[in-house]
């Protein structure tokens, strides 16, 4: 196998170290031993669109169901005292996965889109009027953009948005020229699903707060990959899917600072939100459960912890290590290839390489490496205006997982220059 | 490697792909419409001019995309041209059906030049790559919205 030796922190093997070894980690994910297209093994590389789920997060589910489901919160039999439990502890994990300062400050949403659409909503309703300013950078997915935007269609506040340079770095010292007595909420990517940037999230809060704004991170990219500790960091919210930490699809985190939580009108009205209800007057729970009106994703819940537990196992920085390498030989290796164009070339990045291919439409390499096995996203990745900033309406999309090997990396640039041999 | 792919990427595709032909914005244009695939991001411009009688004397685009969608465009352009309104509209009824439905019998096509058939018949290989059948039909929708006077479309 072609292997650069100028990757660093290798010890044997495909990445493999004592405490890493991926290919015990790959019989854990049922779907990475299927073939596709006559045999071709699957090399899933779209883990920033959503990750492939363990076995350990398929029976997480399964086994509720099987055992012990019922709707939580409300009934005095034993199945739902255990589904309330399980459903619970989903929450102790997600809260100690980002070191929240309390159980209570994790809220369970649909995931970040609606974490975000929630907060937009019900805090930005409550809190902006007329002039006021929401930040917002260039490198954010639509779900981080639209929603401030129907809020500004309501309430007329002002979006600024920090530019990124050639190299999609966030550019810190225009982030602080759009600060002002204005701003009242900073609303940025931690990692960009486009680009793979990093962003130093600690310094925006830090400098946001020095205006009085509070800070609101998606983390969606970020929680795959990165250690996060939202009192650390010291922001105010953190947003996350759980569909991109290997859980299942349907349950998001948004995490909040208890006291601004609390003092947040409820975003949508129902049961399990209230404290009591008459027709004359309603009054609302407390966080989390005033923002979890209706009958939560129960199960969705428990394999969200399962697979808090599953990385937590292997361990982040262990897994951000593998990954790092993964990403440095794609780089290397896009990079070596002639008429290969990598959008996205931050001083800090994670997981995720975007390339394009001279004369060769996104799409039609998307349909190429597809029959090669190879599983990237193709297209604007929801992030039309990272797109236009680039001169270019879509990239190709290489995300990795904790899974990922360079084998993979090699079948891509293989189908890549079987494509660019097809198109002449 | 990509054996199975030369249905949907016939050289004939390939070079319309590559060198489209109407590829421009024609000053005498009577309507126009933009049309996007949100799938992808691809945006494409129609221009279409018209006579008194209605007849397409003219048909040309601009814009970016795939190869599939590229060659669509450079193909129904030069289909439409010469024609009504209505024979343009029959021919991507008869074109959106046979990307669509394994049972589309030519037949339901209807009297039609022979070279537009075989231009259609070419890109119906989408029909087995059911995301990119989008690509091979936007240029038509966006045909049909700029002859119906929409100014925008989109292929969802």
């Amino acid at each position: 196998m072609n292997k650069p030796s100028s990757v660093v922190g290798i010890t044997s093997g495909d990445n493999s170290t004592a405490a890493f070894d991926v290919e015990k980690i790959r019989a854990d994910f049922p779907i990475l031993s299927q073939t596709v297209y006559d045999g071709k093994p699957l090399v899933y590389l779209d883990n920033g669109a959503s990750a492939q789920k363990p076995r350990q997060v398929i029976d997480s589910m399964s086994d509720l169901y099987e055992t012990r489901y019922s709707n939580v919160h409300r009934g005095v039999h034993w199945t739902s005292q255990q589904s309330t439990n399980a459903y619970e502890a989903g929450r102790q994990k997600a809260a100690a996965y980002l070191n929240a300062a309390s159980d209570n400050e994790i809220i369970f949403t649909r995931g970040a889109t609606e974490a975000i659409n929630l907060v937009a909503a019900s805090w930005g309703r409550a809190n902006l009027k007329a002039g006021d300013e929401v930040v917002i950078s260039h490198m954010e997915h639509h779900s981080n953009i639209v929603p401030w935007q129907l809020l500004r269609q309501e309430k007329d506040i002002v979006i600024k948005v920090v530019p990124i340079d050639d190299d999609g770095n966030f550019l810190f010292d225009e982030f602080e020229k759009l600060l002002s007595d204005k701003t009242k909420m900073v609303a940025v990517t931690h990692v960009s699903n486009a680009l793979g940037t990093i962003v130093p999230v600690a310094d925006v809060i830090k400098a946001a707060h020095e205006k009085g704004a509070l800070v609101l991170i998606d983390g969606c990219q970020a929680v795959p990959h990165l250690a996060v500790d939202v009192q650390a960091l010291g922001a105010d919210f953190y947003v996350f899917s759980g569909h991109k930490l290997y859980g299942p699809t349907g349950i998001g985190i948004l995490w909040g600072r208890e006291d601004i939580l609390n003092a947040m009108p409820p975003y949508q009205g129902g049961g399990e939100m209230i404290a009591s209800v008459t027709f004359e007057k309603t009054t609302f729970q407390k966080a989390p459960h005033r923002f979890e009106a209706g009958t939560p994703a129960i199960a969705e819940v428990v394999g969200l912890g399962a697979a808090i537990d599953y990385v937590n196992a292997i361990g982040l920085d262990n897994i951000a290590a593998h990954e790092h390498g993964v990403l440095q030989y794609a780089t290397e290796r896009l990079q070596a290839m002639d008429g290969v164009t990598i959008i996205g070339n931050a001083r800090e990045k994670a997981a995720i390489v975007s390339f394009a291919l001279d004369g060769i439409h996104p799409h039609d390499v998307g349909t190429f490496v597809d029959r090669a096995g190879v599983a990237v996203r193709v297209g604007h990745h929801c992030a039309q205006p990272v797109m236009d900033r680039f001169g270019v309406a879509a990239t190709a999309r290489a995300s990795f997982g904790l899974y990922n090997t360079r084998a993979e990396v090699d079948t891509l640039v293989d189908a890549l220059k079987e494509t660019k041999k097809f198109f002449g | 490697m990509f054996d199975d792919l030369r249905d949907l990427y016939q050289e004939v595709i390939l070079d319309h792909g590559k060198s489209p032909r109407n590829f421009r914005r024609p000053e005498d244009h009577t309507c126009l419409a933009h049309g996007n695939n949100p799938v992808c991001g691809d945006t494409l411009v129609v221009y279409i001019t018209q006579d008194d009688n209605g007849k397409i004397t003219d048909a040309a685009f601009q814009g970016q995309g795939c190869a599939i969608s590229v060659a669509s465009a450079s193909m129904m352009t030069g289909i439409v041209k010469g024609k009504t309104i209505e024979e343009a509209n029959r021919l991507f009824d008869g074109f959106h059906n046979m990307c669509t439905r394994d049972d589309f019998d030519i037949a339901e096509l209807g009297d039609c030049d022979e070279d537009a058939l075989d231009r259609l018949v070419m890109l119906s290989g989408v029909k087995e790559f059911p995301i990119r059948v989008k690509c091979a039909t936007l240029a038509w929708h966006t045909m049909q919205a700029a002859v119906s006077g929409e100014e925008e479309t989109s292929t969802e």
